[in-house]
């Protein structure tokens, strides 16, 4: 087997217009496991997903998928990497106007030839896989949060993918739901023999089903260990973000240029 | 006054200030716009680029005349048979002044064929398709389908895009002659049935004047340009909006205002070209 990790970020940097969102991130996924990236809202991570599966340009430095650099792909080239790759958005990102079936026939009717027979069997198979199998005829507006979001799981293994990634998996779902999809996660992981990245900030959830963790906070890695070393780490970001508390390193504040005091003279001048 | 002066002075520099950026601000509007243009110009080359999935899969295709076409219908034949009716009406009262009440016909059909027809069936179709389908393309992107999509490495412009473009176009002049053919009617109705006009003048007329090529054909020309510029507009608007509720409502809003005045300033460019001393 490959032993070359399945995904390497060096000096990754990127900025929206003058807006600096990532700078100098290192990161490896491992092949076969299962890597979080974790922050608060806002600190790049869902950019970082945007690197990986080439929507987006770095600014400098390179994200390589399977010994390939990602932003140096042609056209061709990054669309055959993305039928190797799955992706799920974080509300599912479904097709309203099909049903349950045809969203996860989509990408096998889209890349194959195969006889629709065929496909029938297989869309039934991976609905299986999520718990779905009988919801195969309903549309996307019939189906709950939990429902959508594993509907969308079943669509993007559709291919059996080398690798997935998972924006925001658990956000908004019931905790029957958030346990279901978490353990999917990890199953699905395992049974495909293939890696996965989560970008979530939901941490008790993530700690149960991860191999190791990354944490992004204002556009850098500032922390990484396996679940365990998360859990009993002393640095000061890490502790107030996997313990949820109000004071720490964080601010609650939007960074400004001017004090307040001044913004309230400026007005009264 | 020294502290007046300077208060003059920060005066003076604020009024600098504001002139300077009034003119930044109309720079970037101008730079913005042009900028636009031009990518809603390449859209266009890759809706091309892109149009083979369009006609290889052509049930992809026949959907959306569906949606577009076949579910215009009604606002499409309704508006028509009224606007003929109208016609029929306004032309008998003043052709009947002139002892020329006989030529109702044509004056329906020309009016109809040549420029009612396409102009007015094109509107209604911006305004009942156009705007549903800038609605749904903005709905998709901001709903992440498109880019779930790309990421399926499925390219948006070759499966959601060129497929409503195409539809747009063919649908639409098949739209102006149901048009045209409706209003033919609704002014036969008022002109033959209701007012009295006799029914043999009123056809044989329309027969012998209205020529195949000169305005049949200019007609069905023109309702295809109508179609391209509708069907561009909106899937551009839709594909551009920003990804939020208020971006979708304002692209929806400019797909209507845009290819209304497109329509209505191509139907002048198309009219001088095609119907010089005619």
């Amino acid at each position: 087997m490959n032993q070359e990790p399945l995904v390497q970020i060096r000096d990754l940097s990127f900025s929206y217009d003058n807006r600096k969102i990532l700078s100098g991130v290192n990161l490896t996924i491992p092949r076969g496991k299962v890597v979080a990236i974790m922050g608060s809202s806002g600190c790049g991570k869902t950019t970082t997903l945007r690197l990986i599966g080439g929507q987006l340009k770095p600014t400098s430095g390179e994200v390589r998928v399977n010994g390939q650099v990602v932003h140096e792909l042609d056209s061709e080239g990054l669309y055959a990497m993305r039928r190797r790759t799955g992706m799920l958005f974080q509300f599912g990102a479904l097709f309203t106007d099909m049903s349950v079936y045809d969203n996860v026939a989509f990408q096998m009717r889209e890349h194959t030839d195969l006889p629709e027979a065929l496909i029938h069997d297989l869309v039934l198979m991976k609905l299986h896989a999520v718990g779905l199998r009988g919801a195969h005829k309903l549309m996307p507006s019939e189906l709950s949060g939990g429902m959508a979001r594993r509907v969308a799981l079943a669509r993007s293994i559709a291919l059996d993918p080398m690798l997935m990634m998972y924006d925001e998996p658990f956000a908004g779902l019931d905790p029957i739901s958030l346990s279901i999809v978490g353990v999917l996660i990890r199953k699905l992981n395992d049974a495909l023999g293939a890696s996965s990245i989560i970008v979530t900030h939901d941490v008790q959830e993530s700690l149960k089903i991860v191999d190791y963790i990354y944490f992004v906070s204002e556009g850098r890695i500032v922390a990484e260990g396996t679940a365990e070393e998360i859990r009993n780490s002393k640095t000061p970001y890490v502790h107030q973000f996997v313990w949820g508390e109000a004071d720490g390193p964080v601010p609650f504040q939007y960074p400004t240029h001017n004090a307040y005091g001044d913004e309230l003279l400026q007005k009264a001048a | 006054m020294r502290m007046a002066t300077n208060c003059c002075r920060r005066r003076l520099e604020v009024s600098d200030n504001r002139a300077v950026q009034l003119l930044i601000k109309l720079g970037h509007q101008v730079t913005s716009r042009l900028w636009r243009l031009g990518f809603a110009s390449r859209f266009f080359l890759a809706i091309f680029l892109h149009s083979g999935t369009s006609f290889r899969r052509m049930h992809l295709t026949f959907r959306e005349i569906y949606f577009t076409g076949v579910m215009s219908l009604i606002i499409i034949l309704v508006s028509g048979l009224f606007v003929g009716m109208v016609l029929g009406l306004q032309g008998y009262d003043t052709l009947q002044r002139y002892g020329s009440a006989e030529a109702l016909g044509i004056l329906v059909a020309l009016s109809l064929v040549r420029e009612l027809g396409p102009v007015v069936a094109a509107l209604l179709f911006a305004s009942r398709a156009g705007s549903a389908i800038t609605a749904e393309i903005g709905l998709m992107k901001a709903t992440e389908q498109l880019s779930a999509m790309e990421m399926m490495a499925v390219n948006p412009i070759a499966r959601v895009v060129a497929p409503r473009f195409w539809g747009g176009v063919i649908s639409m002049p098949l739209l102006a002659a149901l048009f045209s053919a409706m209003g033919v009617f609704g002014g036969y109705l008022v002109g033959v049935v209701l007012i009295g006009v006799d029914s043999g003048s009123f056809w044989s007329q329309m027969q012998a004047t209205v020529d195949f090529r000169e305005d049949v054909v200019n007609g069905i020309i023109k309702s295809f340009v109508f179609g391209v510029i509708v069907s561009w507009v909106a899937v551009f608007e839709g594909y551009d909006c920003e990804p939020t509720a208020e971006g979708v409502s304002g692209a929806t809003t400019r797909t209507v205002v845009t290819s209304s005045l497109a329509i209505l300033a191509a139907d002048f460019v198309l009219t001088a070209l095609m119907f010089r001393g005619v």
